[in-house]
């Protein structure tokens, strides 16, 4: 696979960022303009989150993003359309994040297809099951989209294997047993898991996400991985921002600041 | 004989199986190894039935309804599930699910609720065995059906008002599922309908089967015969319906029939009958026929009765369906209310308005003189009376 996500972890292996934000949040047509606000702020990657009304693995922050987006008539056709655009000046490896059941009205045919021309260069789709993922694999493999799984503290580690080795890009590693939401800190417990992960020998860089908020976090998730990817936090700063791309910059320096 | 039930992987057909998100994979995948053989042991088969038997007030009478049965040109007979302690059937399956969590070792309990009936069952159930107890219902519902809520906090619960989008039990649902991913280990989730990730939808059917067992024996005893003409029951996630369906799935001769509730009317764009309405897609866990808008948002259901306020089905019922084993039909508010008035004047039962939708669809059939015909009574009207008198035209 020769897309922007393994270009990336080739040359970068270490304190890769990710972030997330729900498409269309806080405004329709903020996508294009917080994707190269992150590019210009020193971002890795884009994680851009479909946003779905039932999304039962999110926790407030994220749930209300996505209520907003959809309200304001965001849906999955106007994504792709905008990610085409973005792509004109975003050369960063853009990752679509959702549930299922918008992509399967979409047909998961036509939204590979489309998301390809689009510039698309992976996805996450937390609840479609391996046996379903395994069904539809070569569409993805096709179309040139890595397929991005989650894997939990309470992942045994034979399943963390069958999971790197259907997944392709990265391996999105939870850092705790919840739903999505900023924390101020890792337990001792959560590096523990953090180690268990770089001791088995992975295909997949790990990327660690669900409660990256702010430097220590980042720099504590880094330690064990390839980087980690903050969403939360990053998407409540968006909610109070007055200036996107000056707030994006100040944010993202914030994160790689060393203490 | 096994068309109808779930394969290994919980596949009822085209509809099933377990979408989940990892978080929740290992709860899920510990059930799914291990309800078969925790409910297929004797000593909690027993233990079970004590319960339904002693507690719960089982078997629950098979009545002919003479003054109905005349109305409707048929024998027309009620299973009295509204007999049941706490006032409906959701209780026979809390009782299996809390003797399933104890053998799983969990010592918290989280339930959504609509009206509230499945949330007092699960309270009910908590008390019963001293476990902790919380119960996600949307805010909606909590003002809608106000004596249930006090009833489950006078048995010990806690209730949590669900305040995202409608705030009614889609998002009740939500919220417990966010729960249960965020305490994995000590929680047990007891879903209250055939709805969710394989294995509750077999799981729930089972424990509500004994309805259909007992109609059976019942019939058997009162005409010599086990087997009705139609089977009628209303459907909100399906599982009242799923139990007095359940032994007579294989049966193709007698007729299946559902009953959704169409609200204001099936095009008022405001309703809740999903096999009218529902294409297929995924909620809650499984694939099933679902209210949804061509991008596939959720599309928020309305009914006068918070127990079928839900915008999917469980999907043995989606599969029921599409193969044409079951017919759904659908009544409006107001058919309902009507049904469940001339219930009450013909019958001396007030059921519960879910059940209402049950007995509007009757007049929808057409039963020639010698049909045999049960519905299934889910629930009483106690908990509605506010909404009856609302109602008022009585
Ligand atoms: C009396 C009664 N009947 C029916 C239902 C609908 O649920 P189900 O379709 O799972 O039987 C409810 C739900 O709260 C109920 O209280």
């Amino acid at each position: 696979m020769n897309n922007r996500l393994s270009q990336l972890f080739k040359q970068k292996t270490k304190n890769v960022l990710s972030i997330f934000f729900t498409a269309g949040f806080p405004s329709v047509n903020d996508t294009g303009v917080i994707a190269r606000a992150l590019e210009k702020a020193g971002a890795d990657l884009i994680e851009i989150g479909i946003p779905f009304s039932d999304p039962i693995a999110d926790g407030p922050v994220i749930q209300q993003s996505s209520k907003q987006a959809l309200d304001q008539g965001m849906n999955l056709k106007l994504l792709l359309e905008q990610v085409k655009q973005l792509r004109s000046e975003v050369t960063l490896p853009v990752v679509l994040m959702g549930y299922i059941n918008p992509i399967l009205q979409y047909g998961i045919g036509n939204f590979c297809r489309d998301a390809r021309a689009a510039g698309v260069d992976g996805v996450i789709l937390p609840d479609l099951p391996l046996r379903d993922y395994n069904e539809h694999a070569t569409l993805f493999h096709a179309n040139d989209l890595s397929v991005i799984m989650l894997v939990t503290p309470a992942t045994s580690d034979e399943r963390i294997r069958l999971i790197d080795q259907a997944s392709s890009g990265f391996l999105y590693a939870v850092s705790a047993s919840s739903t999505t939401g900023a924390r101020a800190g890792f337990t001792a417990e959560q590096e523990d898991y953090f180690r268990r992960l770089a001791g088995l020998g992975l295909r997949n860089p790990v990327l660690v996400g669900f409660g990256i908020s702010n430097a220590a976090t980042f720099q504590s998730a880094c330690r064990y991985g390839a980087g980690a990817i903050v969403g939360s936090a990053f998407v409540s700063m968006l909610r109070n921002s007055t200036n996107l791309e000056s707030d994006i910059i100040t944010f993202v320096k914030a994160i790689r600041s060393v203490s | 004989m096994r068309r109808f039930q779930p394969n290994e992987e919980g596949y009822y057909g085209l509809f099933g199986g377990a979408y989940i998100p990892e978080m929740l994979f290992p709860n899920v995948e510990e059930l799914r190894l291990r309800y078969q053989a925790i409910v297929g042991d004797a000593e909690f088969q027993r233990e079970f039935e004590t319960l339904l038997r002693h507690y719960v007030g089982r078997p629950t009478p098979l009545y002919q309804a003479t003054r109905l049965s005349e109305v409707h040109r048929a024998t027309i007979y009620l299973k009295r599930e509204d007999l049941c302690h706490t006032g409906a059937h959701k209780v026979n399956n809390t009782i299996g699910q809390i003797l399933l969590a104890k053998r799983l070792g969990k010592s918290k309990i989280i339930a959504e609720t609509g009206a509230g009936q499945h949330g007092v069952a699960t309270a009910t159930v908590c008390a019963l065995m001293g476990l902790e107890c919380t119960i996600y219902m949307g805010q909606l519902d909590m003002e809608r059906q106000r004596p249930n809520v006090e009833r489950m906090k006078i048995l010990g619960a806690t209730v949590v008002p669900a305040t995202s989008g409608n705030m009614t039990l889609k998002d009740a649902t939500n919220e417990a599922m966010r729960h249960w991913i965020n305490h994995p280990t000590d929680t047990h989730y007891i879903i209250g309908s055939v709805v969710g990730p394989h294995p509750y939808p077999d799981m729930v059917a089972r424990f509500q089967s004994v309805i259909s067992q007992e109609i059976r024996a019942q019939l058997t005893e009162q005409q010599g015969n086990p087997f009705p003409d139609y089977v009628v029951a209303c459907v909100g996630g399906g599982s009242n319906a799923a139990g007095a369906f359940y032994h007579f799935l294989d049966e193709p001769h007698v007729h299946l029939i559902g009953a959704e509730a169409a609200g204001h009317g099936v095009e008022s764009g405001e309703s809740a009958a999903t096999t009218a309405l529902g294409r297929p897609g995924v909620l809650h866990g499984s694939k099933t026929l679902l209210m949804q808008t061509p991008d596939g948002q959720v599309i928020e259901p309305y009914s006068i009765s918070a127990g079928l306020d839900y915008p999917g089905i469980g999907p043995l019922h989606a599969h029921l369906f599409e193969s044409g084993r079951g017919q759904f039909l659908n009544a409006t508010d107001e058919e309902a209310m009507k049904a469940g008035i001339e219930l009450a004047r013909l019958e001396g039962i007030i059921p519960a308005i879910e059940t209402a939708h049950a007995l509007a669809v009757l007049h929808q059939l057409e039963f020639s003189p010698d049909d045999v015909v049960v519905v299934n009574l889910s629930g009483r009207g106690d908990k509605d009376l506010e909404t009856y008198i609302r109602w008022g035209r009585y």
